[in-house]
């Protein structure tokens, strides 16, 4: 008996091998590749010219006069816009729902995640209809203002799911002892609430600020291909076959996801499969 | 003054709703339109949902190989992730540990460099495209991880002694498996499945990296409508999906609505 339990445990544990070497094979070594490419030259030989030359100007221009400085700019501001007007917004729904009085929380909450099952590409495409309807799409003076809008429409329910986990878990207990001890409702929910749903923050932040800077079909979309972000970047790179640029343009968004889920605390997070919002 | 705050708070969950589905809605009236721009209503007809469903035109097979695409990767990234749960919650520690750092890599990153490093690889490789071996394991890489997300927490819930019982008992390893492990942890293999049918459904940015060069799914065939001018009949007809689409979310939210509020009821 004792041999065949030992044999067991043995086997559970193998069932792991297939899939960490997928993981190998199929994550691991393409990010090493990019490192390849962002420190090779076109014969295989190590260099820092890629990085040079990325980080230089070109005609007389320094680098902060380059289209892509401007673009990563660019891009970083439609993203912090985009991340905040998300938060702003699915804060107060999320905290709306979640202290409501209906029976029914789940079924409110589910139609602002409904949405998403419609196909990306269609929901932008519904969005870009409207736009043109109202008569601001591929005006002159509305592209980064549309694109934030696509961010937006695209990576709400992102934001919402999270922090409606975070708040609906909150013991109630804590704001009635707030209240028994005299602070105001305004200042329970700076002191109690705020606190304890800043993991769902958090997490609806990295689910949200990431993609908002790299997903170039929001962005081609809704603006006609007028405004670029650094996703776009990437795709022109690889396109005009400029692999060893895009490499480090890939590298340069790698290091910012780390840096990102080493602050949000992401490479734990159990809420990601609720953040997608597609499970029930 | 508590009443106008109700009603404030209920005004702003309106617009926020509002917004969300105006696009979608707009859509759904201007399918019906006779014309194929959105903003002049010519009158009703069917002519998109004609042209959406003849075989002969486009979209209707691309939907039907989008669809299949998806079934075949979620059906694959469901038993590879099932199998890799298992085996990460039984490893030890260290192992477990960093194989579930490496997972939450392709949750976590930017998709466009998911498909520019795998779009290298492919190439350093020599598969080519037209195998349809990068598209498909190209969206197991963005499906996978999550289905191993939804089904860890359900091993941790788990009972462990029914296992041990079950060998006790006699059961082989692989029938105790297949008999214990898997039925408690099958609600997570099914949102596993169904997460990896809409992530494939809805991926562009892999797909356009890895796709053969004469297949479509949904996602590229209109990202490439909106580059090109002159197709509105075919970006029409597409208006009749979206709403298409929308009405079966509806049906099934109201179906699993009522399911959820009969069984609620059974329990009082």
């Amino acid at each position: 008996m004792a041999k065949s339990r030992l044999k067991l445990r043995f086997s559970r544990k193998l069932l792991a091998i297939p899939y960490a070497v997928f993981l190998a094979i199929f994550v691991v070594i393409p990010l090493l590749i990019i490192v390849y490419y962002a420190f090779t030259d076109a014969d295989g030989a190590f260099t820092w010219d890629n990085i040079r030359i990325f980080f230089s100007g070109s005609g007389g221009d320094s680098f902060f006069q380059t289209a892509r400085f401007k673009t990563f700019v660019q891009s970083f501001f439609i993203s912090l816009t985009s991340t905040l007007v998300c938060l702003l917004i699915a804060y107060p729904v999320a905290y709306i729902i979640a202290n409501c009085k209906l029976k029914n929380k789940m079924g409110l909450l589910l139609l602002f995640i409904v949405p998403m099952w419609v196909n990306f590409v269609l929901r932008i495409n519904a969005l870009k209809e409207l736009l043109d309807w109202i008569g601001i799409y591929n005006k002159p003076g509305w592209n980064i203002f549309n694109t934030v809008l696509g961010m937006v429409y695209d990576f709400l329910p992102f934001m919402i799911m999270p922090i409606y986990t975070t708040i609906i878990k909150i013991d109630k207990h804590y704001l009635e002892a707030a209240k028994d001890l005299g602070a105001p409702p305004a200042k329970a929910f700076l002191k109690v609430t705020l606190p304890l749903s800043k993991a769902g923050i958090m997490s609806g932040v990295s689910m949200v600020f990431l993609p908002s800077m790299t997903n170039y079909v929001v962005s081609n979309y809704m603006t006609y291909n007028h405004t670029k972000i650094v996703g776009s970047l990437i795709d022109d790179f690889f396109k005009n076959d400029l692999w060893n640029m895009g490499s480090v343009t890939a590298l340069i968004l790698l290091t910012l996801m780390f840096v990102i889920t080493w602050v949000t605390g992401g490479f734990d997070a159990e809420s990601e499969v609720n953040a997608r919002g597609t499970t029930l | 003054m508590k009443k106008v705050r109700t009603s404030l708070k209920w005004l702003f969950i309106g617009l926020v709703l509002l917004f969300i589905y105006a696009p979608i809605l707009l859509l759904t009236v201007y399918s019906f339109n006779s014309s194929e721009i959105i903003s002049s209503w010519e009158g009703f007809s069917l002519d998109h949902y004609r042209y959406f469903f003849d075989m002969d035109n486009q979209p209707f097979p691309i939907v039907l190989q989008t669809i299949f695409l998806a079934l075949v990767v979620a059906a694959l990234s469901t038993i590879l992730g099932t199998v890799g749960a298992i085996g990460i919650f039984y490893s030890k520690k260290r192992a477990a540990k960093l194989l579930n750092s490496i997972n939450q890599i392709p949750v976590i990153n930017a998709e466009v460099v998911t498909a520019i490093s795998f779009a290298f690889l492919v190439v350093a490789i020599h598969v080519p495209k037209s195998t349809y071996i990068p598209l498909i394991v190209g969206q197991m890489v963005l499906c996978t991880p999550f289905v191993v997300l939804s089904i860890i927490p359900k091993l941790k819930q788990m009972d462990n002694n029914l296992y041990e019982a079950a060998l006790d008992l006699g059961a082989t390893p692989a029938k105790a498996l297949f008999s214990v492990i898997i039925p408690q942890i099958l609600p997570g293999i099914v949102t596993g499945f169904l997460l990896s049918i809409t992530l494939s459904l809805d991926d562009y940015i892999i797909a356009a990296y890895t796709k053969p060069n004469t297949f479509q799914t949904i996602s590229t065939h209109i990202y490439g409508l909106n580059k090109g001018g002159t197709v509105n009949t075919i970006k029409s007809s597409y208006w009749a999906f979206t709403a298409i689409i929308f009405l079966l979310i509806v049906i099934a939210v109201v179906t699993m609505n009522i399911i959820a509020h009969k069984k609620a009821g059974k329990k009082q």
